[in-house]
């Protein structure tokens, strides 16, 4: 065995060792409670929107079509809640149950525009306005295409 | 040939301890209500302070505290010989622009959260090495800057993990000198063990304290065995910003090592916050927790006496975005002044 | 009572997105775009339209929804117009959701200050 594997095997044991020091003294994240939490606020968020959907039916809006009024509602609100400084907080405590629905995209998208307004409108806030959001969009539109072709050779 | 004033592998022995002439800090609103209130010589009443952009509002701490820190001194920017100045920000913007407004021969530094011990130690160094006489080293660091750099927009809506840290908003600076000026009891720098860059595969960036301790665990065995010290040797080690996960590490690593400190082991990040009742989770972080702490608490314990040696461990992590994005893990550094509470001396 | 189911797979939904982010070390971000690949694998399955029919918004207010709805979009366009559909279509449903965001933040960025 070289002397070189030998140094990097030792190397892999004390790392090793050190993760489960690490996972002894790290504090446990409180999961039972994190996921209570999502799913009340990720609950409610969707019945929200589902009062939202009643409400634009009535006031005109087929049904297939309630669902884009009440989405741009939903970003609506969460912009506002972010501009006003609320919505990090509401975040911190809700975790996915904030950040799952249609509202955590927009929570990224005004977050990152809001922050990097210092650094100009164009360079900021237009180049960095799809930081954290960028990636949703480049997947999901990537999956369409592949589902797409799919569909077009298998039928 | 051997270094003169190099004791064991690490660890330098200043022929003639350098005296902190003074020390000032300037600190954030939470800061300012937490259990170290009183001890900072300047307290800001919001992040901004009705600068343009937290950047500006950072260097302007930074400024702050050295100017407040030569006023104490009674020294005027003319007497300086260097700044040794650095920050968490990208190309140090922070110390850089600071000394610009401040005119001052500047060094600027990259040690992380660990700046503060590398700067004073580096700054004793250039005086008991006869090139300087007096010596300003300051370091800054700010919650929001550091969060749109490092993380996320501020505003944004991410679950932060309860073993993460908060950066502390906040800036030091320290006055060192030597001189038949400085005669009496005063803080005086006696040793530097400058460390070595450990990195044992730690990957999350939302905990910082576990990366860091093993650096910090390194740093201080190579102190006590450089200079074969008793464990009862420093009243204090003073960590910089291990914070709570990082703190019951390191204990456990010095205990591997054969050095039990128990009391006189404790962490800036531990102090400058009070966990129970603000928001920070783990503790503070940041250059500015260490100097916040150092540069008003501990310079108090000195100047009541309550306090005769002290061992002060800056710590860092010296990670980017760009690295965590590439999957590498977490490499941190820690840095030791030791500071002694004695007369003017010439040492062997 | 479709608020109930709403408020049932919404939940559950976050639920699934909760674990990731404390069970494994994949990011918001990572585990965001998985739900949203997961909503459009699902949508060309066939699958996710009948849960759309059966929760309601708790369905079309998770993000899983917006790859549901580029996937449509898509096939929308495919069954009309032949295979250059598969370029075509795929904002087609999302548009208002995608331009909602872009000028809600723009003038929330414009009217508001970040607050740290």
């Amino acid at each position: 065995m070289s002397k070189q594997s030998k140094a990097a095997q030792r190397q892999q044991k004390q790392q090793k060792d050190y993760q489960k020091l690490v996972a002894r003294k790290r504090t446990k994240i409180p999961l039972f409670r994190n996921i209570v939490v999502a799913f009340l606020v990720g609950g409610f968020i969707s019945v929200v929107g589902q009062a939202l959907m009643f409400l634009f039916v009535h006031l005109g809006y087929p049904e297939e079509q309630a669902g884009d009024p009440t989405v741009a509602t939903l970003i609506l609100i969460a912009s506002l809640l972010t501009g006003l400084g609320v919505w990090d907080v509401i975040g911190q405590f809700a975790g996915a149950g904030a950040g799952v629905p249609v509202t955590g995209f927009a929570n990224s998208i005004v977050s990152s525009a809001l922050e990097f307004k210092r650094e100009g409108l164009v360079l900021g806030v237009g180049a960095r306005m799809f930081q954290l959001a960028g990636p949703i969009i480049v997947y999901g539109a990537v999956t369409a295409f592949v589902v797409g072709v799919a569909h077009a050779v298998f039928r | 040939m051997p270094a003169r004033r190099k004791s064991g592998r690490q660890t330098v022995t200043f022929s003639r301890p350098v005296a902190v002439v003074s020390a000032a800090c300037c600190a954030g609103p939470l800061e300012g209500e937490g259990p170290l209130r009183g001890s900072f010589d300047i307290v800001y009443p919001d992040m901004l302070n009705g600068e343009k952009s937290w950047e500006v509002t950072e260097r302007t701490m930074l400024k702050d505290a050295v100017l407040c820190a030569l006023g104490k001194g009674n020294l005027s920017r003319d007497n300086i010989d260097y700044l040794l100045a650095g920050d968490l920000l990208n190309q140090c913007i922070s110390a850089s622009f600071a000394a610009r407004d401040l005119s001052l021969p500047f060094l600027g530094l990259y040690g992380a959260c660990s700046t503060m011990a590398e700067s004073a130690g580096l700054g004793a160094m250039l005086i008991d090495g006869g090139f300087a006489q007096y010596n300003v080293a300051a370091v800054s660091s700010h919650y929001a800057t550091s969060e749109r750099q490092y993380r996320f927009p501020t505003e944004y809506g991410g679950q932060r993990p309860p073993y993460s840290q908060y950066t502390v908003t906040g800036a030091g600076a320290l006055l060192l000198g030597h001189g038949p000026s400085f005669q009496g009891l005063l803080p005086r720098l006696t040793h530097f063990t400058a460390g070595q860059v450990i990195d044992l595969g730690q990957k999350d960036p939302f905990d910082m304290g576990s990366a860091m301790a093993p650096a910090a665990a390194d740093t201080i065995l190579r102190h006590f065995s450089d200079l074969s010290l008793p464990p009862d040797h420093y009243d204090l080690v003073l960590t910089g910003d291990l914070a709570l996960v990082g703190h019951s590490i390191v204990e456990e690593l010095l205990y591997e090592g054969n050095l039990v400190l128990k009391d006189r082991l404790q962490d800036c990040g531990l102090l400058v916050f009070d966990r129970t009742q603000q928001n920070v989770f783990a503790g503070g972080s940041g250059c500015g927790c260490s100097a916040v702490v150092l540069c008003g608490h501990i310079m108090e314990l000195f100047k009541q006496a309550k306090l005769n040696r002290l061992l002060f461990v800056g710590t860092g992590a010296l990670l980017s975005p760009t690295t965590f994005q590439q999957g590498e893990s977490i490499p941190c550094v820690a840095h030791a002044i030791a500071l002694e509470l004695c007369d003017d001396r010439f040492v062997e | 009572m479709i608020f109930v189911n709403a408020f049932v797979v919404g939940g559950l939904i976050c639920v699934l997105g909760q674990l990731l982010m404390d069970l494994t070390p994949l990011t918001p971000a990572h585990v965001l775009t998985l739900l949203v690949v997961s909503g459009g694998v699902l949508s060309g399955l066939g699958l996710y339209g009948p849960l759309v029919e059966w929760a309601g918004a708790g369905a079309k207010v998770p993000i899983t929804s917006f790859g549901h709805q580029l996937v449509q979009g898509t096939l929308a366009e495919l069954a009309k117009s032949g295979p250059i559909g598969v370029l075509g279509g795929i904002f087609d449903l999302t548009s208002s959701g995608i331009t909602a965001a872009i000028v809600f933040g723009f003038f929330a960025a414009l009217i508001f200050n970040p607050k740290g």
